[in-house]
């Protein structure tokens, strides 16, 4: 009786132990999101005090010798983050103009039209693809991409919409928002299909079969069955796209052109807020240098932080009622 | 007249419905096509250019032809070694917690969605938070700051699937655990974690395979080595570095190098997709079904 009491009482308190040591390993999940929001303000506070909240669209100093205008000057200790939200939100923008229409698309086909036997092994293609790193991204954009706008697109584009302005053909070397934004769409493109599948699928047949019983086509049923009650986590998975390309790093390094200016023209070189991180931080000339470079950081980690809890709302708004699915 | 309008509105219903129907499979092929191209290009580009050279030499100095990535490789293995050493076992734990303690309240929902959130944070404030948190204090770059940046970046992901394969263990495994007089953590490590086994390895080998390809947390947390080091406190070479290095440099034979690191890279992840593919849909977990 003894023994077994004494057995009892210590499986309880390793039980207890056990609970708090799982516990505490999810409880690291939060300290992760303080820790990186601390020691990111705390780096920061540097160029925090000497440029306050117009680091973010300070206007650049025009240059004496050159007249261009100047926004980031290392040697100086001079600096502003404009052109680089400029880069990110254009080429960012400009890959979800690309991107949604077919992601759409797609996921339409993959849910409601396509026959059973493709189902499997396109999701299993854009899964894989989703998983694929950023760096092969920007290889394959380097070599091929590039050169196939250079010779190609980027001639017809500026030849037929140059006069909007915004197709200038001043870069010959095929590298800038364009670029950028056409590798992006293709690195977020599965993430958003994906998704809206995933919502898709959430919506109950029920749905489906009301709007077909009252003699509607396929069309109509997807419009008023699905789409409508998935339009909200079809937004999410939008938006979750928009942070993944917020956020990517090195195939918009390698493609983007990397200069701090803000040109009219898409097919300029231009410069994204994880890119200049990238390029510059490991070769920073001083602490304030270093410390705006931070600062840029702290500042993607806010907005992707928002961005995607806000799509990860939305999403889960959707398939909240729907059976959990593994994917 | 009225019957000419109905068989109007009709055709203009069935051409609405054959114009979508055909876009939506415009849209399939314009996706599927080009990125099945992009994978095919990169399998055939890689394949041409490895050899065996690759796995085993060193780089030669920029200009010279041959040599390798063995240090790259040997680097990349130290830095994954020291990211699972963190990753697995919290994100386990973690995934634990979620599936096993806290289904349903109030805080596993706030976990959840946050390790969701974490795992859209880019990877460079990874690497910026490392860096702030290990390279400043110690005074210089090193493997062990590259490999915690990864291993922070593993948790999210171990944990979420590693939650999904345990919520996939049936009740009753657990319930006739506990029936027999099994402690709790008893049960939950040597029956509902066992259970679920090989799910929980595919998704560790899934979360691997990501951060194997990370580049932008290392570029100033491990930042490279020219050199053979195994040393966690020295700067180490790591393969998408390397990668990155040699394919925006001029030289062709870099380029070559690039290609086939880039094979290796997306060899892993294929194997790793198809594994957790693979586990998930055939209902590897024995008994578990």
């Amino acid at each position: 009786m003894r023994k077994f009491l004494n057995a009892r009482g210590n499986s309880a308190f390793a039980d207890r132990v056990f609970k708090w040591l799982m516990t505490l390993c999810a409880l690291s999940i939060f300290a992760i999101v303080l820790l990186i929001l601390w020691e990111l303000m705390l780096r920061s506070g540097m160029a925090w005090h000497k440029f306050g909240f117009k680091f973010f669209f300070q206007p650049g100093t025009r240059d004496r010798y050159s007249g261009l205008l100047n926004y980031w000057d290392p040697v100086n200790g001079d600096f502003s983050a404009l052109p680089f939200v400029y880069g990110t939100v254009v080429s960012s923008l400009l890959s979800l103009v690309i991107a949604v229409p077919l992601a759409v698309g797609l996921a339409i086909f993959l849910t409601e039209m396509c026959p059973k036997i493709l189902r499997g092994p396109l999701a299993f293609i854009t899964e894989l693809l989703a998983a694929i790193p950023s760096i092969i991204y920007g290889l394959w954009a380097v070599f091929v991409l590039v050169p196939l706008l250079r010779e190609h697109v980027n001639p017809l584009l500026s030849k037929y919409l140059g006069w909007t302005g915004l197709f200038a053909d001043t870069n010959p070397t095929g590298l800038g928002y364009v670029a950028a934004a056409v590798i992006l769409a293709v690195m977020i493109l599965p993430i958003i299909s994906s998704l809206t599948r995933e919502v898709m699928t959430a919506v109950p047949h029920s749905q489906r079969e009301a709007v077909l019983a009252l003699g509607a086509t396929r069309w109509e049923m997807i419009r008023m069955g699905v789409l409508r009650n998935a339009r909200i986590g079809i937004v999410g998975a939008v938006i979750l796209g928009l942070g993944r390309a917020l956020g990517e790093t090195m195939a918009v390094t390698m493609v983007i052109g990397n200069t701090p200016e803000i040109s009219k023209s898409l097919f300029a070189n231009g410069s994204s807020m994880a890119s200049v991180i990238a390029n510059e931080f490991a070769e920073a000339v001083s602490d304030i240098h270093r410390s705006a470079l931070i600062e840029i950081g702290l500042a993607l980690f806010l907005v992707t932080i928002i961005v995607n809890a806000f799509a990860r709302f939305l999403v889960w708004m959707v398939t909240r009622g729907a059976p959990a699915r593994v994917h | 007249m009225a019957t000419n309008a109905t068989s109007f509105r009709s055709k203009y219903r069935a051409a609405t419905d054959h114009i979508v129907t055909g876009l939506a499979i415009l849209a399939t092929v314009v996706v599927v096509v080009p990125l099945v191209a992009i994978f095919v290009y990169l399998m055939l580009k890689g394949a041409s250019s490895l050899n065996l050279d690759f796995f085993l030499k060193n780089p030669v100095p920029e200009g010279e032809s041959g040599g390798g990535m063995a240090n790259a490789i040997v680097g990349s293995a130290v830095l994954l070694g020291i990211a699972s050493l963190i990753g697995v076992p919290i994100g386990i734990g973690a995934g634990i917690y979620l599936a096993e303690f806290g289904r349903g309240t109030r805080l596993a929902n706030a976990i959840r969605f946050t390790a969701d959130t974490l795992n859209g944070v880019p990877s460079i404030v990874m690497g910026l938070a490392a860096y702030s948190l290990i390279v400043i204090p110690q005074g210089h770059f090193s493997a062990l700051s590259g490999g915690i940046a990864l291993g922070i970046m593993m948790i999210p992901t171990v944990a979420r699937t590693s939650e999904e394969m345990l919520l996939m263990v049936p009740n009753i495994i657990r319930e006739a655990a506990l029936g027999l007089g099994l402690s709790n953590w008893r049960t939950v490590l040597s029956i509902t974690v066992k259970t679920a086994s090989p799910g929980i390895i595919t998704g560790c080998m899934l979360a691997f395979a990501r951060v194997a390809g990370e580049t932008a947390p290392l570029i100033f947390t491990a930042l490279g080595n020219a050199f053979w080091s195994t040393n966690p406190n020295q700067p180490i070479e790591a393969l998408p570095l390397q990668i990155w290095v040699y394919a925006t440099g001029p030289y062709e034979d870099q380029h070559r190098l690039a290609w086939a690191g880039a094979l290796v890279l997306i060899v892993l992840i294929v194997l790793a997709v198809s594994l957790v593919r693979y586990v998930t849909s055939r209902g590897v977990l024995k008994g578990a079904s």
